[in-house]
């Protein structure tokens, strides 16, 4: 039998070009209390309606209306096969507005954001909840979890159930990714070590459903209680012969999904191509307790666990936070703001998105809110030219050429990005990071790809118009046909009504002509009368 | 002697039969090079150029009736990769045929205005104008393609251009602008330089 990729995963652990080894700054907020806290209800929960990756949501709830906590505010629009995910209520109250509001996003630009006012009573809308999750088909399982609006939590925010469609039964392992490898998070961390049966068991569904033979749970070396808490979970289900958890040492991006196969197979995810050619489904174990949730308590995603950290927070720590929570009720709830906070970002500081203000909500993508005072952050530097020193490309994770790119999309040279893969760039920031002359590298790859794909979409329209435009003519020119034909037709029939003379004279004509051909077969001797009739 | 003139009259006779079957086998419908110079063309099909649609004017770039930069809608990018193609100069935009626009637009009817007239259907050239005889009529966002084409017929003015909106699903990021002095950083810092 053939030997598959995954065949002898996680047996040993290979390598990945590239990659950083960052300090981690995880015990400033890690496990700060276990389990984690609630944040308390907040005044006003602003809740966007595009949070995840694709097409914006259509909203189903209308202002003033009443809504329960876990009600669906915005359902997948319909328009197209863009993906899109389901936005539900953080807790009960009345819906004040449906406007625009900033949202966390690199554009800065305001998005259609749904507002709900608290009634302080937090009445749940009747969960479905479901006994056996064994009786459940693959259908029942996505339908579920996209009811419950379960997207990537790991940071990518792809709608999780059509990441499942794709999958359908084409997978022998998954493998849950518990890589925090960006400094600062430790979301994934608390949640492994306050609630390793969700992970285990949202595993097991998933295993029940797709049929695959094994789970591997990655986390990384330094995790030690998570381990035990993890192997200890594992034995209380008596998944030991199928789920393994299995610690990768700590280099950064470990944590991308392709990498993270890479170091746990040896194998690369073909360019342009997904885990699934490999047979592999990766989840972040969040999403993963998010579906164990959603399917076996009928639960929506309305919360996550978000970091709030960084040496401008008094407090930091791990907090339950309601999705649409002002990031400054979290800010608040961790003690306030330090005297040197310089910069907030949400997310960590090599991907992470810089925060104009703190009045921004929370949303489904926010795994951390990042405080940073002037002692963390370096000063802007100037750009200075390339000096081909090569540092780009040593630690570049998906083994692309950074500073061939960066001198392709300055000269907007967008047809060449193609053969130099750019698709394949995870905007990590290590070259950002390794830069000696200070070129925002990323920025530029973000720029590349956006005109990428921009021109893409030109290039698809115009080629609508096209046939559209050549339809028409097509059609301008049977009409024209059609027309001349029915003209003529017309001429015709007027022709041959227009007055009885012409059609005597044409008889008379018809019978003349029919008299010649006779004639003309007659034998000769009938000859001469034949040309005596005719003079 | 005779051997030569033998040997070479049967080479001839060989490859004129084998360039002659080629030319029928291999025969190519149409023009190759108006296709590849219209795949550039943005489609708008707004006649600006002064043919009456991208086909005809990639004819005419193919035949060396007309220049290169006679199309607005494809802007200094598209002279670029025209230029590129047929292996001519880059040459700025012809002024006389219009301008490049900033954002792609898209037309829009004032429906409480619009009478019915279908004169605007009539001329839109890729169908993208919805509506029947007094019957008020509305443009497919998706389908325009921005042309004008529909703005002179109408008789009571009731059709307008307007920019795309930029939101976050459509919104990219735009190139960085380099930082290089130090005075510039203080600007961006909003600090004086001493």
């Amino acid at each position: 039998m053939a030997q598959r990729p995954t065949d002898n995963i996680g047996k040993y652990l290979h390598n990945f070009p590239g990659g950083l080894k960052l300090r981690h700054h995880k015990a400033l907020s890690c496990c700060k209390p276990l389990p984690a806290r609630y944040l308390p209800l907040s005044t006003e929960y602003c809740i966007p309606v595009s949070q995840h990756l694709g097409q914006p949501a259509e909203v189903v709830v209308s202002v003033g209306q009443q809504v329960k906590k876990g009600q669906a505010l915005s359902t997948p629009g319909k328009t197209g096969n863009a993906p899109g995910a389901f936005v539900h209520a953080p807790t009960s109250g009345e819906i004040t507005a449906i406007e625009k509001r900033p949202v966390p996003h690199p554009s800065g630009l305001n998005s259609l954001c749904i507002v709900l006012q608290p009634d302080g009573k937090d009445r749940w809308v009747e969960l479905e909840p479901v006994d056996d999750y064994r009786k459940l088909d693959c259908d029942e399982l996505i339908q579920r979890v996209q009811a419950a609006g379960i997207v990537g939590l790991g940071g990518a925010v792809f709608p999780t159930d059509i990441k499942l469609q794709g999958t359908s039964c084409l997978i022998n392992t998954l493998i849950l990714n518990g890589v925090e490898c960006e400094p600062y998070i430790s979301c994934d961390e608390t949640l492994m070590k306050q609630a390793p049966g969700k992970i285990i068991e949202g595993a097991l569904i998933l295993c029940h459903v797709f049929k695959i033979e094994k789970v591997i749970i990655a986390i990384e070396d330094p995790m030690d209680v998570c381990n035990l808490e993890l192997e200890q979970s594992i034995s209380e289900f008596n998944a030991g012969d199928c789920v393994e958890v299995i610690r990768v040492p700590m280099l950064y991006p470990e944590g991308g999904e392709r990498q993270l196969i890479q170091v746990l197979s040896g194998h690369e995810v073909p360019a342009g191509q997904l885990p699934i050619s490999l047979g592999i489904l990766v989840q972040n174990v969040a999403t993963v307790a998010a579906i164990r949730d959603a399917v076996i308590d009928g639960i929506p995603l309305i919360e996550r666990l978000v970091t709030v950290t960084g040496a401008g927070i008094r407090e930091p720590q791990n907090v339950h936070a309601r999705i649409g929570t002002p990031i400054a009720d979290l800010v608040d709830f961790c003690g306030g703001y330090t005297a040197g906070i310089a910069r907030l970002v949400m997310g960590g500081p090599l991907m992470g998105l810089g925060l104009r203000n703190d009045q921004l909500p929370i949303i489904k993508a926010s795994n951390c809110v990042l405080a940073l005072t002037h002692a963390d952050i370096t000063s802007t530097q100037p750009e200075m030219p390339c000096i081909n020193c090569g540092n780009c490309v040593s630690v570049c994770p998906a083994g692309l050429l950074p500073q061939t790119l960066q001198t392709v999309i300055r000269a907007e040279n967008f047809e060449a990005l193609e053969s130099l893969n750019l698709d394949a760039c995870i905007e990590c920031g290590c070259c950002d990071y390794v830069c000696p002359s200070h070129i925002p590298l990323v920025d530029y790859f973000r720029y590349g790809k956006g005109e990428q794909r921009a021109q893409a979409k030109e290039k698809q329209e115009s080629d609508i118009a096209r046939l559209r435009f050549e339809r028409r003519e097509q059609r301008l020119e049977k009409q024209q046909a059609e027309r001349l034909a029915r003209h003529q037709r017309r001429k015709r029939a007027l022709a041959g009504s227009s007055s009885k003379k012409d059609s005597v004279a044409a008889a008379i004509a018809r019978a003349k002509a029919r008299k010649q051909v006779l004639a003309a077969n007659q034998p000769d001797t009938n000859s001469e009368t034949g040309k005596g009739e005719n003079s | 002697m005779t051997a030569a003139v033998i040997i070479l009259t049967l080479l001839a006779l060989i490859f004129g039969l084998a360039l002659g079957y080629a030319a029928i086998r291999f025969r190519i419908e149409g023009n190759p090079v108006a296709d590849e110079i219209e795949a550039i063309l943005p489609q708008t099909q707004c006649a600006q150029c002064g043919y009456p649609g991208c086909r005809p004017y990639a004819e005419a770039i193919a035949a060396e009736e007309a220049e290169i930069n006679r199309c607005p809608p494809g802007g200094e990018a598209g002279i670029k990769q025209l230029a590129e193609l047929l292996g001519k100069d880059i040459i700025p935009l012809d002024a006389d045929v219009g301008i490049e626009k900033a954002l792609p637009e898209v037309a829009i009817i004032h429906e409480d205005v619009c009478i019915g007239c279908t004169k605007c259907i009539q001329a839109c050239p890729v169908d993208a104008i919805l509506g029947a005889a007094k019957q008020m009529h509305t443009v497919i966002a998706t389908e325009c393609t921005g042309c004008e084409l529909c703005i002179p017929p109408c008789p009571v003015d009731c059709i307008d251009m307007i920019p795309t909106k930029i939101d976050i699903t459509n919104w990219h990021w735009g190139k960085p602008i380099p930082i290089t002095t130090i005075s510039e950083i203080a600007d961006t810092r909003g600090e004086e330089v001493a």
